[in-house]
């Protein structure tokens, strides 16, 4: 058990949680209190004592899981006579149920009867059943063998291929019009095709539980552990975030706004000091008989800076512009004006989406379909873009105003015109150039990041939120 | 330490018996916090039963609640302890002749002219006491080293008098709303739950347990439509007290089954802002 749990905790720390000494001795002391067959019991246990950010939450389960509830011989993958007998067991209480007679295990099932049995499982609510199919799934469709070094992903695809899972909602639907149950309502439907959302979601983790399980008893939790290692939301980088990690970051960057806005309101109240107010003393000297008893300060009110962020929207650095944009727009009573501009070879300014509403996702979304920022091809060109900034908008930059310069600086090889960032150094209060990419990747290929760069106050990694947010707190 | 309770189940049942209805996660850590004798970080979104828990622990084990409610600004004197200045002003004058100075001395700093404050009364109550530290992320973050020692050893020190160490481990629970990272000193020293919205039902069970003469076909339709509320992209996702406020409102207006209109003029009570609103009335009318 010891060797376990060093393991466990060895393997948290690699998965980047931070875990004290404490808090593992700790952890220790809490599963001698916790009946060791009450599992969940004991994974919160664990999780009270070692995780200490919500964020950090789902990394600690993939590593419980991967350690603490995978094992048992009915995962091996060479013998399936263990993970049969259950299945056969819900066969013949289904057969029973419906009605229908017929001998034979699950194998004979043709792939229809297995759709139809998911499906009704799926609209029951039936979770045994869910969970037996997805059983089944995995050892028909994803098709593992022992000791081959293909990730989990992969079979998850080939299940997940095979069950057509997207065309579910539909037929459930059609089975459900058929059997005269269709919801009269809108709202009932909606509702009705949430439900059944959720339950797919569900039975699609039931078939990633599986397989990794399968995965655990082939290769052992160590190496296992290793390929499902995840970043955590702070870490994930921009350009290459999935589908479900854009999600979470998204998730991920309220609150921090929140706490960040929070933050930076603090700083600018506290901890300043400032010359002997005068007037303000004197006049509270009256309350003591006319002795300056209390001294006021003149505390400094350092006026908050004008933003302009004019950011690359082209392909791949797309969603990095969003974020910054999300963030800098949900702190924006930390400065006195923001602007912004949008470009790819053409430039616009989007200010104006972003005042009429308070829903910044919408904003967003009329930054990406309707703002003007194509010139010829659409492809990337700052040189241009900027001379167009400087053009319309050029005048506008002054001594109070700090520019926000947001892209990778692939300028697809054409006239860099970085003469024009050089004139808004000259001009504006601080000029920042914020770049999505590795630091090693800069200056490689079409990359001019160097050549811009070298004329503003500085060029910044901005990866992954951790960095964004730090970037913005030394902004304002 | 504590044996307050027998098991994880004992402690879910005891909640449920005072009507809360406690998830695995927050019954375990409940149970896990009398076993080690450490305080509970209780963190999660507004309106989720983060203070409530404090409460309804207290009520099971018949314990006084002892609140501290947090806020920029707050310091030794309004959390610890304080000397009572007025009265020592007046025990010096009353026998100016009297006592020798160092009588005085003794005398002014002794109990008598203590005037505790929330966390030393936890520490000296000789009843069983419920410490609850709430909104402890309002605090600056030098303040929460004012908490350290109480949270690691139960004992306050008091230059004047010396330290002053509990006589029974009391139960400590501090919620937070996220808005600041807590200092690892904190988090350390406490078992740490997050407490999230309930799955829907959960959420029906509350409704169900908290409003009283609900149909349980009303509170399955309320936990459902809040469910697919709270997936929007929203400022504010509703919490579970406006989600038993909304389903009250609907108890009050006699309504037994909800259709898309009346969900959509009742929304205000599950939702505070206007686009959100406006978002989720759209949403709930027209049908994916």
């Amino acid at each position: 058990m010891l060797d376990l749990m060093s393991g466990f905790v060895a393997e948290l720390r690699n998965a980047g949680l931070p875990v004290s000494l404490t808090e593992n001795l700790d952890a220790m002391e809490a599963i001698k209190q916790i009946p060791l067959e009450d599992r969940e019991a004991f994974k919160w246990a664990l999780g009270a004592t070692l995780v200490k950010n919500a964020a950090h939450w789902r990394a600690f389960e993939t590593v419980f899981e991967v350690y603490f509830s995978l094992r048992g011989p009915e995962y091996a993958l060479k013998d399936d006579e263990d993970a049969g007998d259950f299945w056969r067991e819900m066969q013949d209480q289904m057969r029973q149920g419906e009605g229908k007679g017929g001998a034979g295990a699950m194998d004979s099932l043709t792939q229809e009867e297995l759709m139809s049995l998911l499906m009704r499982a799926l609209m029951d609510g039936d979770q045994a059943m869910m969970r037996a199919l997805a059983k089944q799934a995995v050892q028909r469709f994803a098709g593992m063998e022992p000791g081959r070094p293909v990730g989990g992903t992969y079979y998850l695809y080939r299940t997940l291929r095979n069950l057509d899972l997207d065309n579910m909602m539909s037929k459930i639907d059609q089975a459900k019009a058929d059997d005269g149950q269709m919801p009269q309502t809108d709202l009932e439907r909606r509702l009705e095709n949430d439900e059944m959302q959720h339950r797919i979601e569900q039975f699609k983790q039931e078939i990633e539980a599986e397989i990794r399980r399968r995965l655990v008893a082939d290769r052992g939790a160590e190496a296992m552990a290793k390929t499902l290692r995840k970043p955590l939301p702070e870490d994930v980088e921009f350009m290459h975030a999935s589908r479900d990690e854009m999600q979470n970051l998204k998730k991920a960057l309220y609150p921090l706004t929140r706490k960040l806005a929070a933050r930076l309101a603090r700083k600018r109240r506290h901890g300043r000091k400032g010359p002997l107010d005068f007037r303000n003393t004197v006049r509270h000297s009256l309350n003591y008989g006319g002795v300056p008893a209390e001294p006021k300060f003149k505390y400094p009110r350092p006026a908050k800076p004008e933003l302009m962020v004019v950011a690359d929207i082209s392909g791949s650095v797309a969603a990095f512009a969003r974020f910054t944009l999300m963030l800098v727009y949900a702190i924006q009573g930390q400065f006195s004006k923001v602007r912004s501009f949008v470009f790819i070879d053409g430039l616009d300014e989007v200010t104006d989406y972003f005042k009429v509403t308070e829903d910044i996702t919408e904003a967003i979304h009329r930054v990406n379909t309707e703002a003007d920022v194509v010139w010829v091809d659409g492809h990337s060109d700052y040189g241009h873009a900027f001379e167009v900034f400087w053009e319309r908008y050029g005048k506008d930059v002054g001594p109070k105003t700090t520019v926000l310069l947001l892209g990778d600086a692939r300028n697809n090889y054409h006239a860099a015109q970085s003469w024009v960032v050089r004139e808004m150094k000259h001009r504006a209060r601080h000029v920042y150039w914020l770049n999505p990419e590795p630091r090693s990747y800069w200056n490689t290929g079409d990359s001019i990041v160097g050549e811009y760069g070298s004329h503003t106050d500085g060029v910044y990694e901005c990866r992954n939120l951790r960095q964004l947010e730090a970037f913005v707190e030394k902004l304002a | 330490m504590g044996n307050r309770f027998d098991s994880v189940q004992a402690v879910r049942d005891g909640l449920k018996k005072v009507n809360y209805l406690a998830d695995e996660g927050i019954a375990s850590v409940a149970f896990l916090a009398d076993r080690l004798g450490k305080p509970v970080l209780v963190e999660g979104p507004a309106g989720t039963g983060k203070t409530q828990l404090a409460k309804s622990i207290a009520d099971l084990i018949g314990a006084r609640l002892i609140r501290l409610q947090c806020y920029e600004g707050l310091d030794e004197s309004k959390a610890l302890y304080e000397w009572n200045y007025k009265k020592q002003l007046l025990r010096i004058q009353a026998d100016k002749n009297s006592d020798s100075w160092s009588e005085v001395h003794d005398d002014i700093f002794s109990e008598e002219f203590l005037l505790t404050r929330p966390l030393l009364e936890a520490i000296r109550a000789d009843d069983p006491v419920v410490l609850l530290i709430d909104e402890v992320d309002r605090v600056e973050v030098e303040t929460e080293a004012l908490l350290l020692e109480i949270l690691s050893e139960y004992q306050v020190s008091i230059p004047e008098m010396g330290t002053i160490t509990a006589k029974q481990i009391p139960l400590v629970f501090l919620t937070s709303n996220n808005t600041r990272e807590l200092s690892e000193a904190l988090k350390r020293r406490c078992l740490y739950l997050h407490v999230d919205y309930p799955d829907m039902d959960r959420e029906k069970e509350i409704v169900l347990a908290k409003v009283d003469g609900i149909t349980e076909h009303l509170a399955d339709q309320i936990a459902r439509i809040v469910r697919s509320i709270r997936q929007l992209d929203l400022k504010k996702a509703p919490s579970v007290s406006e989600t038993i406020d909304w389903a009250r409102t609907l108890m009050l207006l006699g309504i037994e089954h909800i259709d898309a209109e009346q969900a959509k003029e009742t929304l205000h009570i599950l939702l505070k802002y206007q686009t959100d609103i406006a978002k989720a009335a759209k949403e709930l009318s027209s049908d994916k």
